[in-house]
């Protein structure tokens, strides 16, 4: 009997300061995890200061409420909290997992966090240090020094930012700088906490309104500041490889299209039979490295594209990879959907598995939808997914108004859109 | 949660943690073999066919291997590394047999010529593409500093010339002389019909002819004599293109087979995990690196605490005086109960949340048997945690002193001022 995805409800609960909270508990594991959206991402960055979300994520660990820094990580790692945060574009997130009977514990913490952190002067250096270091360690990685690029020249301002910032931008944050982003981007509405696996739902609410309940609003600032710069397409790099990627528009993933576009990229790129694996490095063994994934934002996304291969072979990879671009517009088989449907169908059932994973997906799929998604429905959904409806959608948005950026020794010649 | 094991005539073993409740399977080849199992005239032989493996057989081509497994939506790869070779699939339970039989075919690889020469341009692609990133090919540099000609100095991928000068034939011969039924196994872990498992392994597996197989496993010591006067020379390699300086180093610890290998995990986790360590707060916090960490590594019959180190070169000297301080610091001293509590917390969470996945339980318990032939619970795991005292600690400590390690710097300094 086929295995069938487990029926799990997900509850929502809109806190009176607009805070949501969405959960899905189940009994089936020992863990419980969170995912905390704050809307603190790059690019509510000033443009001078470039880097700051990603500073202030730091700062806001380097101690909260009572505990000094020290005792905060401790504190955590005591409770087996397994933790990690990113900034994004829009957002930072703050993830943890850890066994079902530490989750009250561990978001009290969080809870500090965000709404206490101590933001201290005697922590800032250390934390712009960090900073740098790290946009330095991105110098000597070419693939991701490379997808920055690529980014920057697909999006407008600021949306093509890395969160790492800039040199600039990082040592011209002041404490000053750091409150005040805090202040206006760390509120209730806005963000987002979603948690998954064994616990009780009625208490965690009752537990996360005693902690982000009287968490005042904030009035929401939408002061964008835009600065377009001239991201050239090659970037010169001492490297045995050249770096390529290709990036195109397509649909955000709260647009009715998404999973026609979403399953247009697999064909692309999912599994070891998918176009790219197949007549990139299969058939002509160009790389080791060709994928193409979708990349969403709120209103905008983008189909980003990567290989890495010798310089000598590098303009027939970018050729090799642009061709099957332009092929896709012309339609995908029912065998490939056959065979991508299996493939997100097993993904979907191993996702149960994680509870990390599932906190993940319930937070975003607010952000994006404004609402949440069983695994259930979108296993429906698809299930719903046709080869007409794909190629329907690639006929009205082949793939197309590309954007190209390189790295490594030399330049290669761009393929020209007919 | 129950463990099987089962023997073919013809030597090969079956073992696996069932496990009805759980929504997917793990499924793995383990082979006992890889780099420390080859001559320098072959070197990277075991990954290349690693890569071979998954070219086809007398009933399959390339694209039937690639496409049979996306069509049963498995996650499915391998890796080579220094003496083991394990190719694994995560699937639902429903496709276990289509699993088996793909994974079992490959195993007799038909290794034709011409997808050997294809092949090739991909390996010599990911050799190119390790060499472009930190640590630039230095691992195994200090492999080979430490263990001078010892085989568990070899590289795991070769170089551009001996996987350039590998011949096809030489493939051959070295597949016949490992890939025997008594020098591999097959496990399992999730939900699995282990008779149905059984059945089939044998249907599939059970006329592979016999052959004894030799295996030479020196125990590996580093070429660094404990009379070698303190500090040990640290090897400079100049690397003017680099924006990082990194520091490796490795020293000799605990094997696979020792039952100190825990009290070693227990000791890297305090002095050098990547969060909350000694090491952590010394460099990692106050942002003196990018990224600082000690980890134990076991293989038969040696043991290797490997130490990394990503900064700016101006501080690279500091924070390696720093990082030897802290080293006979903790040889000198020891540390705290407090220390080893936490470091028992983290360890154990980690433990137990990695466990809430099949395809994790399937490298633990293919691990296990290839390294030990023994079958131990997440709850043996733990108890082996819970049990070492801090005079297991610093016992490990006096046997395998980290300060006695070999040290490899690369980046842009010509020497390290030291």
């Amino acid at each position: 009997m086929p295995t069938t995805l487990q029926q799990r409800t997900i509850h929502t609960h809109v806190l009176s300061n607009q805070m949501v909270l969405v959960g899905e508990p189940t009994d089936s594991v020992q863990s419980a995890a969170f995912t905390l959206l704050i809307p603190s991402g790059s690019s509510t960055d000033s443009v001078d200061r470039q880097g700051l979300s990603s500073m202030l994520c730091d700062m806001v660990l380097r101690g909260a409420g009572a505990r000094d820094s020290r005792a905060l990580i401790n504190d955590l790692e005591v409770l087996g909290v397994e933790r990690g945060e990113s900034v994004g574009v829009s957002q930072t997130s703050f993830s943890a997992a850890s066994l079902a009977d530490n989750l009250a514990e561990a978001l009290t913490i969080y809870a500090d966090i965000v709404r206490r952190p101590q933001l201290s002067a005697s922590q800032l250096e250390f934390a712009r240090q960090v900073c740098v270091q790290e946009l330095r360690s991105v110098e000597d990685e070419p693939a991701q020094k490379l997808m920055n690029f690529l980014r920057q020249r697909s999006y407008p301002e600021p949306w093509g930012r890395s969160s790492c910032g800039t040199q600039q931008g990082i040592s011209e944050c002041a404490l000053s700088d750091i409150q005040q982003q805090w202040s206006a981007h760390y509120r209730p509405n806005g963000t987002i906490l979603g948690v998954a696996g064994n616990f009780e739902w009625s208490q965690l609410v009752e537990h996360v309104e005693s902690l982000f309940g009287d968490w005042p609003t904030s009035s929401e600032q939408s002061s964008l500041q835009y600065k377009e710069e001239d991201v050239p397409v090659h970037h010169s790099h001492d490297s045995n490889q050249c770096h390529l990627g290709i990036g195109f528009p397509t649909v955000p993933y709260r647009h009715e299209d998404y999973l026609q576009a979403w399953a247009a990229v697999g064909v692309l790129s999912s599994g070891m039979s998918s176009r790219l694996f197949t007549e990139v490095r299969e058939r002509r063994g160009l790389c080791y490295t060709v994928t193409a994934s979708l990349q969403t934002q709120l209103d905008r996304a983008r189909v980003f594209c990567y290989a890495g291969t010798s310089s000598e072979r590098a303009q027939e990879t970018l050729d090799v990879t642009y061709a099957e671009l332009i092929r896709l517009g012309e339609g995908i088989e029912q065998q490939e959907l056959d065979r991508l449907q299996a493939q997100i169908k097993s993904g979907l059932i191993m996702q149960q598995e994680s509870t990390s994973a599932r906190s993940g997906s319930l937070a975003r799929d607010w952000y994006h939808l404004g609402r949440t998604r069983t695994l259930d429905e979108v296993g429906r959904l698809v299930d719903g997914l046709s080869s007409d409806s794909i190629n329907q959608f690639l006929a009205n948005n082949p793939p197309g108004n590309f954007t190209f950026a390189t790295l490594g020794p030399q330049p290669l010649e761009q393929p020209i859109e007919v | 949660m129950k463990f099987n094991s089962h023997q073919l005539d013809n030597g090969l073993e079956i073992v696996a943690e069932c496990n009805p409740s759980a929504y997917s399977i793990g499924l793995g080849v383990f082979v006992r073999t890889g780099s420390r199992d080859e001559t320098a005239e072959v070197s990277g032989v075991s990954h290349f066919l690693e890569h071979m493996v998954f070219k086809g057989t007398p009933r399959r081509s390339a694209d039937d291997v690639n496409r049979e497994f996306d069509e049963i939506g498995a996650h499915y790869n391998a890796f080579t590394s220094e003496e083991s070779t394990v190719y694994y699939a995560a699937a639902l339970p429903e496709y276990q047999k289509a699993c088996i039989d793909l994974l079992t075919d490959i195993m007799r690889p038909s290794l034709r010529e011409e997808d050997f020469s294809m092949e090739k341009k991909v390996i010599l692609e990911e050799i190119q593409m390790y060499a472009d990133q930190p640590p630039f090919g230095m691992d195994d540099r200090l492999k080979e500093l430490h263990y001078g000609d010892h085989p568990l100095a070899y590289s795991v991928l070769g170089t551009l010339q001996s996987v350039g000068d590998l011949e096809v034939e030489k493939m051959h011969h070295y597949f016949q002389s490992r890939y025997s039924p008594s020098n591999l196994f097959v496990a399992a872990a999730g939900c699995v019909d282990f008779d149905d498992l059984v059945a089939q392994v044998s249907s599939c597996c059970g006329h592979w002819e016999a052959k004894s197989v030799d295996r030479l496993l020196a125990p590996a010591r580093s070429k660094v004599s404990q009379a070698t006067a303190f500090p040990t020379p640290v090897h400079c390699v100049h690397r003017p293109t680099a924006t990082q300086q990194y520091l490796l180093q490795l020293a000799d610890a605990p094997s696979s087979e020792d039952d100190n290998r825990y009290a070693a995990k227990l000791f890297a986790t305090m002095l050098g995990d990547d969060s909350g360590s000694r090491i952590y707060w010394e460099l990692v916090d106050p942002g003196r690196v990018e990224s600082a960490s000690l980890g134990h590594y076991e293989y038969l019959a040696a043991g290797m605490y490997y130490t990394w180190v990503g900064c700016d070169p101006e501080m690279a000297a500091d924070n390696f005086a720093q990082l030897t301080q802290l080293q006979q610091q903790a040889e000198a001293t020891g540390f705290t109960q407090e220390e080893l509590i936490q470091a028992k917390n983290k360890v154990k969470a980690r433990v137990v949340l990695g466990s809430e996945r099949p395809r994790n339980r399937l490298f633990n318990v293919g691990g296990n048997w290839m390294q030990r032939h023994e079958y131990r619970t997440v709850r043996d795991d733990l108890a082996a945690i819970d049990a070492v005292s801090l005079d297991d600690i610093h016992a490990v400590l006096a046997q395998y002193p980290l300060t006695n390690c070999t040290t490899l710097t690369i980046g842009p300094l010509e020497d390290l001022g030291t």
